[in-house]
């Protein structure tokens, strides 16, 4: 990829992780952390060529599916989406008030997402029958799934894991957002995931790991491997939960922390 | 077909082959739960046909993918298993999801009340109804007969939506000639004016012994046999409640916790009837026995209804 279009890419992920941070200033009560992490991994895929959409048209059999399951940690969505045609950007003013489709957490009134996001642990198993489904069906596109560190303590994720490595559902792509902090505490307190890598490796996944998932680079490069693959890929992106935001990323209870108000009242100032 | 001869499971499962002939959207997912007629299905059929392995949530979040993509799925598996180890699946990829992306998903549950008889508490079902009745969107249907089954069969295949279907693990005996209208959502299998038992699947076999026996002592019943659980036509079914005074339920289910009793509570809470309700003592079993003798044990049994109706009417 030119040098030009990293910075691009960079220069939408900055507008991105900006539009972010203003719905948490207009909305406090979303848990804005954990969208954060994010941001790059997004932008990248949608930015970077990786899928195709069609917002006018937006169940076309011919897109690649896109599934949040970490519905909390996704709000910087509604600024991509709102940006790349899925609704009105007028709308990113309205999450949480009365009456707006955009929510505290996402769900598939919002156009542009698929399924339910709210509950954890459901992704990974809802991407795994569509890519076996788009397969059966000879349609040869990708389901990208987002997922969250955390969220892999739930144990449907591994029913679906097993199976979809038995199947070589090599058309299924976990993003896995590695932000490495839970609701309360740092993932690794709680139940340790310890060699990630290698117990995907196991189950017939092929695995990738970005050591800087805020790297617009980095992440380019990790998704551009996804193109050729017989197995199903699990990608380890490395991020900051809260990431750019000082008093909070990377605390551990960084999940239900605000934003300081001043420090936003700062960033807004002018508009 | 000859239904006589069949479990439930079978005429449904034969059906669903025949389908799958000229149907080439239906796709059949198992967590590794089999019966012969399966076996056919996964010989015929490979490409449309997988088993998810004894993992129920996966089976179900499977199932509303490919249902998303706009295949019409089965998914098989016991009934307590089906219903109660994937219920936030359900509730969240099935009966919420398809209040905004149409989805056609059918679940099997086999092994409706006490039909696993020796197989204990953890593979029989007695929540199944309340539990699955209290989420929008999903259509309950529950067969007393093989006959019933092959009309709940066509039925479902004819509408679009998520059902669950819970079906008798045992060979039943024919119910009754009587046909089930899918439009009543019931069918009538006996007339009298002493008073009126609407039952549902296993237990509208009870309820016809009931009726005999009582008939002896010149007590006429009449009998509703109930299959659809949420969609029956509650203004014809009204109609024949309020003929009677005394109006029992029978089922295996749970008394009092949201099952066929909550149903019938509330179709006659504003009428001038006697309402009863007989169902499965809210406990847990651990005793073997035949059904018979567990359904006398836990307040479902034929000998302890009569008793109680004989004292009523």
């Amino acid at each position: 990829m030119k040098k030009s279009d990293l910075e691009k890419l960079q220069l939408k992920a900055n507008w991105v992780w900006q539009e972010t941070v203003r719905i948490h200033y207009l909305a406090p009560e979303t848990r804005v952390a954990s969208s954060l992490s994010p941001v790059e991994i997004l932008t990248v895929l949608y930015y970077g060529g990786f899928i195709d959409f069609f917002p006018k048209n937006r169940f076309s059999k011919k897109r690649d599916r896109v599934i949040i399951s970490k519905g909390h940690g996704s709000l910087c969505m509604y600024p991509i989406l709102a940006d790349l045609g899925f609704f009105s950007k007028n709308k990113l003013k309205t999450v949480c008030q009365s009456g707006s489709f955009l929510g505290g957490i996402p769900d598939p009134i919002i156009p542009g997402y698929e399924t339910i996001n709210g509950s954890l642990g459901h992704g990974i198993g809802v991407s795994s029958g569509i890519a076996i489904a788009l397969k059966k069906q000879k349609i040869s596109k990708k389901v990208f799934v987002l997922v969250g560190d955390g969220e892999l303590h739930e144990g449907s994720n591994w029913e679906a894991i097993m199976l979809a490595g038995q199947l070589k559902l090599s058309n299924l792509v976990v993003l896995l957002d590695n932000n490495k902090i839970s609701m309360l505490d740092k993932t690794d307190n709680i139940i340790n995931h310890r060699n990630l890598s290698q117990k995907m490796k196991e189950f017939g996944w092929e695995t990738f790991e970005v050591k800087d998932g805020h790297s617009v680079r980095e992440v380019y490069s990790a998704l551009n491997k996804t193109k050729k693959q017989t197995k199903p890929q699990f990608i380890i992106f490395n991020t900051n939960k809260g990431n750019k935001v000082p008093k909070l990323e990377n605390l551990p209870l960084s999940h239900v922390i605000p934003i300081d108000k001043n420090y936003m009242k700062e960033i807004f100032k002018g508009e | 077909m000859n239904f006589d001869k069949l479990v439930m499971r079978d005429v449904f499962l034969k059906n669903i082959l025949q389908s799958m002939e000229r149907n080439k959207d239906i796709f059949f997912v198992t967590a590794d739960f089999g019966s012969p007629v399966l076996d056919d299905i996964r010989v015929k059929y490979p490409d449309r046909f997988l088993n998810v392995g004894i993992a129920e949530q996966n089976l179900i979040n499977i199932s509303s993918g490919l249902a998303l993509e706009g295949y019409r799925v089965f998914a098989y598996a016991i009934a307590p298993f089906i219903t109660m180890r994937c219920y936030e699946q359900i509730r969240i990829n099935l009966a919420l999801l398809s209040s905004v992306r149409p989805l056609n998903v059918t679940l099997i549950g086999v092994g409706a009340g006490y039909s696993y008889v020796v197989s204990g508490p953890t593979h029989q079902c007695y929540e199944d109804i309340s539990i699955m009745r209290s989420l929008p969107n999903i259509n309950i249907y529950s067969p007393s007969d093989s006959s019933q089954t092959d009309s709940v069969y066509h039925h479902v295949i004819s509408q679009d939506g998520i059902n669950y279907v819970r079906l008798d693990a045992q060979l039943l005996p024919k119910l009754s000639d009587v046909k089930s209208n899918k439009n009543n959502g019931y069918r009538k299998i006996a007339s009298g004016n002493s008073a009126l038992i609407i039952s549902t699947g296993y237990c509208s076999h009870t309820a016809l012994e009931i009726s005999d026996q009582l008939s002896k002592n010149n007590k006429s019943i009449t009998i509703i046999d109930l299959f659809d659980l949420r969609n029956f036509n509650e203004r014809s079914l009204l109609a024949i409640i309020k003929k009677h005074k005394f109006i029992f339920s029978i089922e295996e289910g749970f008394l009092g916790r949201g099952g066929l009793d909550s149903i019938i509570f509330n179709l006659t809470k504003n009428l001038d009837v006697k309402y009863l309700n007989f169902g499965v003592n809210p406990e847990y079993l651990f005793e073997i026995g035949s059904r018979r003798e567990i359904h006398e044990k836990v307040g479902i049994g034929s000998k302890n209804i009569i008793k109680k109706i004989n004292s009523l009417i």
